[in-house]
Order: structure tokens, then sequence, then C-alpha cells
């Protein structure tokens, strides 16, 4: 079937070609070419003064909705980040944000840049700030009311790496503190298998379906100030799954690691963490959990 | 490699209009056109903090949408400042006002208060009220959850609310009494 394709594209390309087809599989332009004059004292555009990118071919009966998205290019690093207006015909777009957002990458501008993965709400990539709230992209719908303008930011108080990209080193390094993986010394009782009954399994749901999206972490304010010695509510969570892991014999330990007025105790129960949670979990539950179990021992 | 699968190939080659001369697609046919450069893993750091100096920061307070939760969180610790400092300031003041001749004993006070018009009266002890009973009503929330108790995002959100209707109302009274 394939060779049959070819073969019919190979007869078709000494007639007139549409320009779509000219381009059959990805290429990689030379480096030479791609490598446009960069003036780092570019003048900066303010908010309001920023183009709109419209909807390429509006049509009548259309619903276009206006979404205004973070920019800033690391290539022009002295200068500020603005925010670009695009709008969007939503009869032509997905439902969800992360649809437009990649409609707007593939035909309106190929410059903007995001994360994204499953677009599932399962790998955690496309968070992001959406009408002011941490959520996934993929998971967040886009508000029909076309007199509502869209606004979409990076996670907050996050260094940008380009455009809606942080950079989450910082939050993955925390992660890695907590020791994130079971420790155990003495081998399990029937040689075979570390058992669980199952209320004590039932001590990790709302624990382990955590994606590490950054979302909760990224929406508390106290991380906001502190996030070079606070853990953060995403990885408190972390670090709760396995305190309250049964098979874990490193309890102590955990908790002592988390004994000292930064990691655990600039929590002051804001809970944004809890009410942002693209995936419906509790994490200012688990630290109020955290809190008790240091203070009840 | 099957036969098939390298005929399909160079023909894809030969339909590519960037590549003009015909290369037969092949075990090693891959091309790469784009320019790398090996930079060793020891490197990560320094180009990290490099970086970090011109990446700004993302937008975070002025952002955030506006919600019981961090708003009523914000406003305890303002209301507790408020009235810690407003005590401290008071009670200095009283130990200082023999030597600087201040007149803040409570006669004197109370004679100066009854002096004053209703409204002003009533914004007055409002001023003084509303913080005190938002802080008193909300750290009793604050309590709560101490015990693990009420995290549900809903509980949350009413329970925030509720403290906000208590509040002012508990206040208004304290400031019509």
């Amino acid at each position: 079937m394939a060779t049959t394709r070819a073969l019919a594209r190979l007869a078709v390309r000494r007639t007139a070609v549409p320009a779509m087809w000219t381009r059959s599989f990805a290429t990689v332009d030379p480096i030479t070419k791609v490598g446009e004059t960069i003036n780092p004292s570019r003048p900066v555009v303010p908010e309001s003064k920023t183009s709109t990118a419209k909807e390429p071919i509006p049509e009548k009966g259309s619903k276009i909705k206006t979404f205004h998205i973070y920019r800033w290019n690391p290539d022009e690093p002295t200068s500020k980040p603005r925010m670009q207006t695009y709008t969007l015909d939503l009869n032509k777009t997905g439902p969800m944000m992360l649809d437009a957002l990649i409609r707007i990458k593939n035909e309106v501008d190929p410059t903007l840049t995001f994360r994204r993965s499953c677009r599932e709400g399962i790998c955690g990539s496309c968070a992001m700030n959406i009408d002011g709230v941490n959520t996934l992209a993929c998971l967040c719908r886009i508000p029909t009311d076309t007199s509502k303008e869209s606004r979409i930011y990076p996670l907050p108080h996050t260094y940008v790496v380009k455009d809606l990209v942080p950079d989450l080193t910082l939050f993955y390094k925390q992660y890695r503190s907590i020791k994130p993986y079971l420790q155990r010394n003495t081998p399990p009782p029937d040689g075979r298998e570390n058992r669980q009954s199952k209320a004590e399994r039932k001590k990790l749901d709302g624990l382990y379906e955590c994606i590490l999206c950054a979302c909760c972490s990224t929406s508390c304010p106290s991380y906001w100030w502190n996030q070079e010695e606070y853990l953060g509510p995403a990885v408190l969570l972390q670090s709760y799954r396995w305190i309250a892991d049964s098979r874990d014999e490193k309890t102590a330990e955990r908790q002592d690691a988390l004994n000292n007025t930064m990691s655990l105790y600039r929590c002051h129960t804001i809970l944004n963490c809890s009410r942002t949670c693209p995936k419906g979990l509790n994490p200012a539950l688990a630290i109020a959990e955290i809190k008790k179990s240091m203070a009840f021992t | 490699m099957s036969a098939q699968r390298v005929l399909h190939l160079t023909l894809r080659r030969a339909t590519t209009p960037g590549l003009t001369k015909f290369a037969p697609a092949g075990r090693f046919m891959q091309q790469r056109l784009a320019a790398t450069e090996h930079i060793p893993q020891s490197n990560a750091e320094s180009i990290l903090v490099k970086q970090r100096l011109q990446r700004p920061v993302s937008p975070h307070l002025s952002i955030y949408r506006p919600q019981i939760t961090w708003y009523a969180s914000s406003f305890h610790r303002i209301t507790g400042l408020l009235l810690s400092g407003g005590l401290y300031i008071f009670g200095i003041a009283y130990l200082a006002a023999p030597v600087t001749g201040w007149h803040l004993e409570t006669p004197s006070l109370v004679a100066a208060f009854g002096s004053l018009p209703f409204a002003a009266k009533v914004a007055a002890k409002m001023t003084m009220a509303f913080p005190f009973t938002f802080h008193s009503f909300n750290g009793v929330r604050h309590l709560v959850w101490d015990l693990g108790l009420g995290y549900a995002t809903k509980t949350v959100i009413r329970t925030g609310w509720t403290v906000v209707g208590l509040s002012v109302l508990s206040s208004l009274y304290l400031a019509l009494v």
C-alpha cells in the first residue's frame, strides 16, 4: 500500500503540485539558513501594543475567542516578557485549551512554545496558569463564552525557559530529596513479596495518583516566597505517600528529615493546592496528616 | 530491511523536492543537516546558572485568580498583624504616657470617644471590631484544620464564606451596640 502511494505521488509530481504536498516528510534545514539576525537591544513591545494574530480565515457564524498568551523568547534576553493576543474560531477548535494552543502553533504562530504530551491528563506536561488558576491545559475546557477573553501564563513564580515552559529543575530536585522509593532493610517474611492488607493499601488512595505536574506547588503563596527551602505541596504529598506506606521501614527518618522550620512547617494551610489540583487530590490534607503524625508521636 | 521498504523509501526520496540528487535508500541513508555541539554533563550546573540570570520569573500574585482560600489566609495574617501591632503600640504608649504627658488613661479616652459624632464612633468601632472578629472566627477554622478536619475543597469554600459572613455580622453588632 505504501509503495503504491509513493508511486502515485511520483506520478503526480510532474504535474501541478499543490504547495501542501511538496514536503512529504519532515526535513531539517541547514543551521546556516535558520540563524536569524538576533539583536539583543530590540525595543520592548508593551502588552497593549502587541499585534493580534488573527484566525487564519474567519467564517460567517464563527465563534471568535480571544486568547492572551504570555510570551518570552530567550533568544532576545534583554526584551521584557509580553502578552500576545490570538483569536481563534471555536467552531474549528477542539474543546480543550490544549487544542487551542496546538491550533495556534500549527496554524497561526509556530514560534509559540509549550510542553504537551499525552493530551489526557496523565503526563502533567501541559501544566500552566489558565484564567488565573493553575491547571492542565488538556483537562481545561475553553469557556465557550466568547465575550470573556482567556489569559494563559506559565506556572506562577517559576523561571521561564520560553513562553509557557517553566524551569522545574528545583521542583524535581526537591522530589529527589524526599527519597521517593521503598526503603526496607528486612527481606519480606515469605521471601517473595512485601504484602499489604486491603486497609493498608487503601491509605495510599488519593496519594499515588499524583502526576507531579507542579500545579499545586506553584499555586501556593508560601512556596512562591520560600521555594528554596519549603518543599511545597506536591513534594510533601509524595513524602506522605511513603510515610503512609505500611511496607516502608524508614518512616521515622522520613519524618525527621521534615522536622525543621522550613521543609514542612512553611505550610500555613492556605489551601490553594487542594483547590487547584487538576487530578482532584488533596495535598493539604496529606500535609496535615504529616503534621499530625509528627505532633502525636 | 525488507525489499519493499527499501523501494518505498527510494521512491519517497525521489519525490522529495528538496533533495535534487537521487540517493538510493539503504541502511545508512539517514542524513543529519542540523549542526550539533557536544557538551559534557559536568557543564550542566554552570549553564543553568547562566540561563537563570536571564530568565524572567513568571507573574504570580498579580495574575492568580482571587479565591477565598488565599485571600482569607492573607487577610488572616494582615488582621493578626494589625491587632497585635495595635496592642503593642498602645501598650508601649500607655507605659510612656506619664513621661511624655499623653492622656491615655481610661476616663480621658472615654471622654474623647464620647465627644465624636455617631458615624465616626461606628466607623472607629468597626475598624477595631472587624479585624478582631474575622481573626477570631478564622482562627477557629485554623484550629479545626490542625486536627486534620474540614479539608474537602467544598467545605473549605463554605467555611471560608461562613467566616466572612459571621465576622461582618458580629462586627456590625459590636459597632452598633
